[in-house]
């Protein structure tokens, strides 16, 4: 049981600020996932979690209990780190008892644990090799049950997976959903990949420069951005924006053609590449790029001087300089303010 | 000129320059060993013989010297206490490098490195007045706190190298997995560091065995043994030098030797 609430903690290092005021309170047994590009302070955050680094201001409290100004080893929580930092010095068996030999736990539940966890993660026949023996999957699988041994409230990940390789990567993430779903730890996991945070968060926070941006589950957060910088920062290839001109109250006009719209002094029309369909009519679009991809093409057009990606049918073929015309989806166009960049 | 006949030229250089570099540290080696196991009598003599005599007289007269001992066992405490003190302070000096940022850390680093560049006869004199001021002169302690400071800048970056070479994330999981700060040096960074620590300590050693003029100057009654060799030189016979200087120079040979693997890599921390 550890629900985690993040009480308006703000770091700075120097003159720099990482984290700007956050709030966020993340769900008992939740698996929430950190999103954001690099330097957006998504690993500052989960270091102060994890006690690494303390908040210029604010609080974190785990299970209830206020734990900013205790050491990482009294927070109740494990970490699997990027570069897995699995000690050389130790046996895989070693390096996953090593937090329970820390908490003076006897010898026969020290191999209980270690036995169950390596069986878990599939590292049982590797319990007596050096880390220096073993594949970046194979140390990344040691990390992993390095920290689920510990039994602990909240498992942190800081970009578990960047280091493996793309298939590699495809079967640990569908792995470590399964384990930590089964595990009933609650999870914070941080990380640069769209595709990752989708597949495995039942939150995503999207950060951007120090702040989040949006904390919502993933078909929220790539249905409705609550702001633009989550519609352009996920979705691949991301959302297309074009300017609009007010033609009255509710309505406005987007490359030549009238949508409804939300009442407001000035806004920006927004959709997603896939809820395009091509017609008769629409917004007129001259195809620059052609990318048959199997199931579908890509196609990169210019609409109204603006550059607009299309996901068709790939049994749509058009070539470079065609005019086309895309009718969007009238319930997936959104709005936005460019003023704020939020949603309207 | 050819390619070939280029790179053939280039090859030749390559060798000859590998040959005089070997020659230059070998040759004296070669003819110190030489010289102290043959027998007097052929010290002087020449053409040198490739595989020495194996006579023993000139090393059998050497260590039955009076005072040659006493002088090795002096060099050997020195050198220890020495080996000691540079680690006990130089490692956390290197570790706090590598590990904290404080103001005034460039500012250390560069004071560390000062240390050398003081000429030790400027500082002799003074260090004689001081040290008989305070009862330290012709002590071991004394001597050995006048190596450290020679050892130490030495100690200190070799550590500091070492310890920036082990990813502070292995720190930080040993922290996470319930360790406190010391618990977690003494066993992740530790067992890691200890080869290159032991290959540091190793170096001071050889620094203090290997130092003269300090020695001379603050010892009386319990010289070290090249402070030893340096007074009798000009009264001993050519075969006695040459037994001294291979008696001087076999034990920082063999511990370099020793330590030769710890100084070029650093097990286990290429591959984390």
């Amino acid at each position: 049981m550890a629900v985690i609430e993040i009480k308006q903690v703000a770091k700075t290092f120097g003159s720099f600020t990482a984290l700007h005021s956050v709030d966020l309170t993340i769900a008992d047994q939740e698996f929430m996932v950190l999103l954001g590009a690099s330097g957006c302070g998504k690993t500052t955050l989960l270091r102060i979690i994890a006690g690494l680094e303390t908040p210029t201001t604010g609080e974190v409290w785990i299970g209830g209990r206020r734990v900013d100004h205790l050491p990482p080893r009294e927070r109740g929580i494990a970490m699997v780190f990027q570069n897995y930092a699995v000690f050389p010095h130790l046996t895989v068996f070693e390096n996953i008892a090593f937090g329970l030999r820390m908490k003076k736990m006897d010898q026969a539940e020290v191999t209980r644990r270690v036995t169950r966890t390596a069986e878990l993660m599939h590292i049982e026949q590797l319990l007596k090799r050096y880390s220096g023996e073993l594949s970046g999957g194979q140390r990344q699988r040691v990390a992993v049950a390095r920290a689920l041994a510990m039994e602990p409230d909240v498992i942190l990940m800081d970009e578990p997976l960047s280091n493996l390789d793309a298939l590699l990567r495809l079967e640990m993430r569908a792995e470590l959903k399964g384990v930590l779903a089964e595990s009933k730890t609650t999870t914070i996991y941080v990380t640069h990949d769209q595709v990752e945070a989708m597949s495995l968060a039942d939150r995503i926070s999207v950060m951007n420069g120090g702040r989040i941006v949006q904390a919502a589950n993933p078909v929220e957060v790539y249905r409705n951005p609550a702001a633009r910088f989550v519609g352009s920062f996920i979705g691949n290839p991301p959302m297309n924006f074009l300017a609009a001109t007010p033609a009255g109250p509710g309505k406005w006009q987007v490359a030549g053609q009238m949508f409804d719209g939300p009442v407001a002094a000035a806004a920006e029309f927004a959709i997603r590449p896939e809820d395009l369909h091509p017609g008769d009519t629409g917004l007129p679009a001259e195809v620059r790029v052609v990318e048959p991809l199997g199931p579908h093409t890509l196609i990169t057009a210019s609409v109204a001087g603006q550059p607009f990606r299309a996901i068709l049918d790939s049994t749509l073929l058009p070539a470079p300089g065609d005019l086309l015309h895309f009718a969007p989806a009238p319930d997936r166009i959104r709005w936005f303010d460019p003023a704020t960049q939020t949603a309207l | 000129m050819s390619a070939p006949s280029v790179r053939r030229a280039g090859n030749r250089v390559f060798v000859a320059g590998v040959a005089l570099l070997i020659l230059w540290v070998l040759l004296p080696i070669w003819l110190l060993f030489v010289n102290a196991l043959s027998a007097p009598a052929e010290v002087t003599g020449f053409p040198k013989r490739f595989i020495p005599s194996f006579d023993l007289a000139s090393l059998s007269f050497f260590f039955g010297f009076s005072g040659v001992i006493d002088a090795l066992w002096n060099s050997v405490r020195v050198a220890a206490v020495t080996m000691v003190l540079s680690i006990g302070v130089g490692a956390p000096a290197g570790y706090a490098l590598s590990r904290f940022d404080f103001p005034g850390k460039e500012l250390f680093r560069f004071l560390v490195v000062m240390t050398r560049a003081f000429p030790l006869p400027l500082l002799a004199l003074p260090l004689a007045v001081m040290f008989i001021r305070t009862g330290l002169d012709d002590t071991i302690l004394g001597l050995a706190l006048v190596h450290t400071t020679l050892a130490l800048p030495f100690a200190v970056l070799i550590t500091y190298s070492l310890f920036s070479g082990i990813p502070l994330e292995l720190e930080e999981a040993a922290w996470t997995l319930g360790c406190n700060r010391v618990q977690a040096f003494i066993k992740v960074i530790l067992p890691l560091a200890a080869p290159g620590i032991a290959a540091s300590a190793v170096f001071a050693f050889v620094i203090s065995w290997n130092e003269v003029f300090a020695a001379a100057v603050l010892t009386v009654e319990n010289r070290t043994l090249t402070a030893f060799l340096l007074q009798s030189l000009d009264v001993s016979p050519l075969p006695l030098k040459f037994a001294g200087g291979a008696a001087l120079v076999l034990p920082a040979l063999f511990f370099i030797f020793a330590v030769r693997k710890y100084l070029f890599a650093m097990w286990g921390i290429a591959n984390r």
